[in-house]
C-alpha cells in the first residue's frame, strides 16, 4: 500500500506568518499537519488501503479474497452475529452502569466486536490469549462471563477468572508490557514441544492484544524482536482503533503498522478489523501457521474505537463527528446482520431471539454489578506473596485487631 | 566528633577491606550443621555457579536468561560452563534489552518455568524496572495466587571496583519497597550457593543481590550440610556492647570492623540480614535489647533506605533498651561518583569504627 499523501510531502502553510519550508527542508521542519488534513489522511487510509484482507464488505456483501477465503456454514454465521450482538450490549450496559455510578470507569468496546470475536473464535481451546483492558469480546470467547470483568471496574477486585483455566491472562494497563510476557509463555510453548508439525493434536500458540498507542511502546518493539529471534509462536494482534486517548495514528507512526513487521523479520498483515469474517480467517491462519512452528506474525485488524477511550474520555475535544459518521457506515455488526437477511441465512425469529437473550443478558449484568459484595480487608493482604511474608502477616493481624475493636465499640455516634 | 584512628590507605580499588581479614570468618563459620562432606574452597563466584548448575540439574524447567551468558559464560563468568552442559535452550543468549529479558522471564513463569536473569550491572536493571515492579511483583497478588512467577533477577551490586558509571549501584531499595518482590544478599560463597538454589526453589520473585567486588573471595564450602532458611538474618559474631548489622558486600568489611574492634576491647555483635525483604530482625531487635546500640551498615544511600528501614523499626521496638541512637554508615545521598572517589563514598573500616565508638561513647 502506498503512503497517503500528507505522510510524505511538506505542509501547505495555513498561515501566512510561516515561512513555506525549503525544498531542502527536512519533513521534521514542516509545518504540522492541520486538523482537517488529519481527517483526510484518515479518509484516505479508512479503507485500509490495497492490501486490506476483507470478505464481507461495509454492504454486506460476501467477497472472496485469493489466499484467506473462508468456508463458513450460515449457522456459523449466526454464532458471530449473536456473539458480537451479546458483547455489544454487555458493553452498553457496562457503560451505563459506569454512568449511574455503579462502575468507577468502563473501557468501552463498541466499533471493535469483529475485531475481538473473530480474533476469539480463531482461537483453539489450548491457545492463549493476553489482553490489555479494552478485550471484553475476546473474554467471551474464552468462555468468561461478562459478570466477571466488573470487579476490575468496580473496583472490587482485579479479575477474578482463573487465567490458566481460561487460558485468558489477566488484563494489563501498563502499555505494552503484556506483549513481552506472552511472547515469553509463548517461547514456553516451543520449548514445552508444543510447536512443531502443524498436525499435532495438541499443537498450542499464544495471541497478544494491544493498540496502536502501543506499538510506541519499548516492550511492544521488544517483542517484536524476542518473537522473531526465538521464533516464538506468537500472533501479535494489533487493534488500531485509530486513536490513542487523544492521539491519532499518525503521532505513533510514519507508516502502515503492519508493515513494521518487515523490519522485524517476519509476516504483517492488514485485515479489516470491521470484518469478522476476514478477521476470523486471518487470525485462524496466523495461530496455525505458530502452531506449525512459523510464527511470529503481526495483525493490525483496521478498525475504530466509536465511543470514548474510556468513560473518563471526551473525544468531542479531538475528533469530528463526521469521523465517527464515516466509520458508522462500516459497522462490523450491522454488515453481517444485512448479509444473513439478503442470504436469507436468518429470519426475523432469529433477530428476536438474539435480541430477547441480549436483554437478559444485560438485566443479569446490572442485577449482578448492584449486588457485588465488597471484599473483607483481608484481601489487602491476601496472596501478596505465594510462600507468605511474617513482617506483612504480622501487619495484617495488628490490623485486623485494630478493626475488631471497632466491632464491639456499640451503638451509633 | 573525634577521630578514632588514622584512616586505612587505599591500595586499589578493594582498600575499605585492606586491613587482612581471615575470609572465613563470615562464611564457613555461618553455615550451620552439616557434615564432614565435600568441602572445598571456593569464590563467590564459583559458588554462584555451583548452585545454579544445582539448581538446572535438580530441575529441567530452570532456565538461564541474560545477556552473554552463554558462551562467554556472564561478564562474570558466573555462568560459565553452563550452556556447554545444558545446552542453549537453557542458557539463552538473549537480546540486548532489559524488559525484554524480565518480561519474556515472566511469561515463562507463567508456562511453568523458573528462568533466572542475569542484569549485567546493577545500574541497567532500571529498563526493566516496570516489567518487574508492574507485573512480576504483582501478578500473584491480581490473580489471587493462581499465577505464580517463580522468576529469579540476579543482579550484580555494588561499588568498590573501579568502574565507569552505572556499573557500582546498590539500588536494593528500591525493590524492597515493591511489595509482592522478595530482595536477598548473600555476602559469603556459603551464602551464595545455597541462598541462589533457595531463591530458584522459591514460587515467588525474588531479587538476588551478589556482592560484585567480593566474588573472588573464598571460603570452604560443604555442599552435603543443611542451610538455613533462606529469609532468616543470622548472627556471624556474639558481642555484648553493640550491635551492627550489614548486608553484601558490607559483610566483609563488617567482619574485618568486628575483629579490630576486639583489640581495642569492644565486643562487638555482628549480624548478616541476608533477606532484605522480608526483613527477620527478631534476632536484631534480641541483639539491641541486650547490647542497647545499634550500628545499620550499607552501601546505598542511606536516604529512604533499607538502613533507614531498620532504624526505625529499632526505634520502635526496643526504644527502651536504646543507650544511643540508631547510627547509620552508609553511602552519601548523592550519585555514585566517578572511581577515584569511591572510596570517599563506601563506608569502610574506619567509618564503621567511628560509628562504634561514637555510639559507646554516647
Ligand atoms: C505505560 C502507560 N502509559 C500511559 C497509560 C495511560 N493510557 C491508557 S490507555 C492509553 C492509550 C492507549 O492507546 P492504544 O494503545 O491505541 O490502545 P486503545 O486504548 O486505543 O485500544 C494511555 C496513554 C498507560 N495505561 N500505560
Amino acid at each position: 500500500m502506498s503512503s497517503p499523501e500528507y505522510w510524505t510531502k511538506p505542509w501547505p502553510s495555513s498561515s501566512a506568518d510561516i515561512p513555506p519550508p525549503s525544498e531542502s527542508a527536512p519533513a521534521a521542519v514542516a509545518a504540522r499537519p492541520t486538523a482537517e488534513q488529519v481527517i483526510a489522511g484518515l479518509r484516505a487510509t479508512s479503507e485500509g488501503g490495497p492490501d486490506l484482507v476483507q470478505l464481507l464488505t461495509p454492504e454486506g456483501e460476501r467477497v472472496t479474497h485469493p489466499h484467506f477465503d473462508l468456508d463458513i456454514p450460515p449457522e456459523g454465521l449466526r454464532d458471530l452475529y449473536r456473539d458480537m450482538v451479546l458483547v455489544r450490549r454487555a458493553d452498553r450496559e457496562c457503560n451505563a452502569l459506569q454512568r449511574q455510578g455503579q462502575l468507577g470507569i468502563w473501557v468501552p468496546l463498541l466499533g471493535q466486536e469483529a475485531a475481538q470475536i473473530g480474533a476469539g473464535r480463531a482461537m483453539r481451546p489450548a491457545d492463549m490469549a493476553f489482553p490489555s483492558y479494552r478485550e471484553h469480546g475476546v473474554a467471551w470467547c474464552r468462555g468468561i462471563d461478562p459478570t466477571e470483568l466488573l470487579g476490575i471496574f468496580r473496583g472490587t477486585d482485579h479479575g477474578t477468572w482463573d487465567p490458566l483455566e481460561k487460558r485468558f491472562h489477566p488484563y494489563t494497563i501498563v502499555i505494552g508490557n503484556q506483549v513481552l510476557n506472552a511472547t515469553g509463555y509463548a517461547m514456553g510453548q516451543r520449548l514445552d514441544g508444543k510447536v512443531g508439525d502443524g498436525q499435532q493434536d495438541d499443537a498450542e500458540a499464544t495471541i497478544v492484544f494491544f493498540g496502536d498507542g502501543a506499538t510506541s511502546q519499548g516492550d511492544v518493539n521488544e517483542a517484536f524482536v524476542w518473537g522473531a529471534v526465538y521464533d516464538a509462536p506468537v500472533v501479535f494482534f494489533c487493534q488500531n482503533n485509530q486513536w490513542a486517548i487523544s492521539e491519532p495514528m499518525e503521532r505513533q507512526s510514519r507508516i502502515p503498522l503492519y508493515q513494521r513487521a518487515n523490519g522485524f523479520g517476519f509476516p504483517g498483515i492488514r485485515v479489516d478489523g470491521n470484518d469478522v469474517l476476514a478477521t476470523l480467517a486471518v487470525t485462524r491462519w496466523a495461530l496455525e501457521e505458530c502452531r506449525s512452528g512459523n510464527g511470529p506474525i503481526l495483525i493490525e485488524a483496521f478498525t475504530y474505537r466509536m465511543d470514548a477511550h474510556t468513560t473518563s474520555d471526551d473525544p468531542t475535544r479531538y475528533r469530528l463527528s463526521d469521523e465517527l459518521e464515516a466509520w458508522k457506515l462500516k459497522d462490523p455488526i450491522e454488515r453481517v446482520r444485512v448479509h444473513l437477511v439478503r442470504s436469507q441465512f436468518a429470519d426475523a425469529e432469529f433477530f428476536a431471539q438474539v435480541d430477547a437473550e441480549s436483554d437478559a443478558l444485560a438485566e443479569r449484568l446490572r442485577a449482578y454489578c448492584v449486588d457485588m459484595p465488597t471484599p473483607p480487608p483481608e484481601r489487602i493482604f491476601s496472596q501478596v506473596y505465594a510462600e507468605g511474608s511474617p513482617p506483612l502477616d504480622r501487619q495484617r493481624d495488628e490490623f485486623l485487631t485494630y478493626l475488631s475493636d471497632f466491632d464491639h465499640s456499640g451503638g451509633a455516634h | 566528633m573525634a577521630e578514632t584512628r588514622s584512616r586505612t590507605t587505599a591500595q586499589g580499588p578493594d582498600a575499605n577491606t585492606s586491613r587482612p581479614a581471615r575470609p572465613d570468618a563470615g562464611g564457613a563459620a555461618a553455615t550451620a550443621g552439616g557434615s564432614a562432606g565435600a568441602t572445598q574452597k571456593i569464590t563467590i563466584a564459583k559458588a554462584l555457579n555451583l548452585g545454579l548448575r544445582a539448581a538446572m540439574e535438580r530441575d529441567p524447567k530452570v532456565l538461564l536468561l541474560g545477556e552473554d551468558i552463554g558462551k562467554l559464560g556472564g561478564v562474570f563468568r558466573i555462568t560459565d560452563g553452563l550452556q556447554k552442559d545444558f545446552g542453549e535452550q537453557r542458557v539463552m543468549d538473549t537480546p540486548l534489552a532489559e524488559s525484554g529479558i524480565i518480561g519474556t522471564a515472566i511469561g515463562l513463569a507463567i508456562r511453568g518455568y523458573r528462568p533466572v536473569c542475569e542484569i549485567q550491572f546493577d545500574g541497567f536493571i532500571f529498563p526493566g524496572f516496570d516489567q518487574i515492579v508492574s507485573q512480576l511483583a504483582k501478578l500473584h497478588f491480581r490473580t489471587q495466587g493462581r499465577v505464580k512467577v517463580p522468576v529469579v533477577i540476579r543482579v550484580p551490586f555494588g561499588g568498590g571496583i573501579g568502574a565507569v558509571e552505572h556499573h557500582s549501584e546498590s539500588p536494593e531499595s528500591y525493590f524492597a519497597h515493591t511489595a509482592g518482590l522478595k530482595v536477598v544478599a548473600c555476602g559469603n560463597p556459603v551464602d551464595a550457593y545455597w541462598m541462589i538454589q533457595q531463591a530458584i526453589a522459591s514460587d515467588d520473585p525474588i531479587l538476588f543481590f551478589e556482592p560484585k567486588r567480593r566474588y573472588q573471595e573464598k571460603a570452604e564450602l560443604d555442599t552435603s550440610a543443611t542451610p538455613g532458611p533462606l529469609h532468616a538474618s543470622r548472627v556471624l559474631q556474639e558481642g555484648s556492647d553493640a550491635t551492627v548489622v550489614c548486608y553484601g558486600p558490607m559483610v566483609r568489611t563488617c567482619t574485618d570492623a568486628v575483629r579490630v574492634a576486639a583489640e581495642d576491647g569492644h565486643r562487638l555483635e555482628l549480624i548478616d540480614l541476608r533477606s532484605l525483604s522480608p526483613l527477620d530482625l527478631a534476632p536484631v531487635f534480641e541483639s539491641v535489647r541486650r547490647t542497647g546500640r545499634l550500628i545499620v551498615v550499607s552501601e546505598a544511600p542511606g536516604e529512604s533506605s533499607i538502613a533507614a528501614e531498620i532504624a526505625s523499626q529499632v526505634q520502635q521496638e526496643c526504644f527502651y533498651s536504646l543507650e544511643a541512637p540508631v547510627l547509620r554508615v552508609t553511602g552519601f545521598d548523592t550519585p555514585y561518583p566517578p572511581a577515584k572517589l569511591e572510596e570517599e563514598f563506601l563506608p569502610d573500616l574506619d567509618r564503621v569504627l567511628d560509628a562504634v565508638e561514637r555510639s559507646l561513647r554516647w
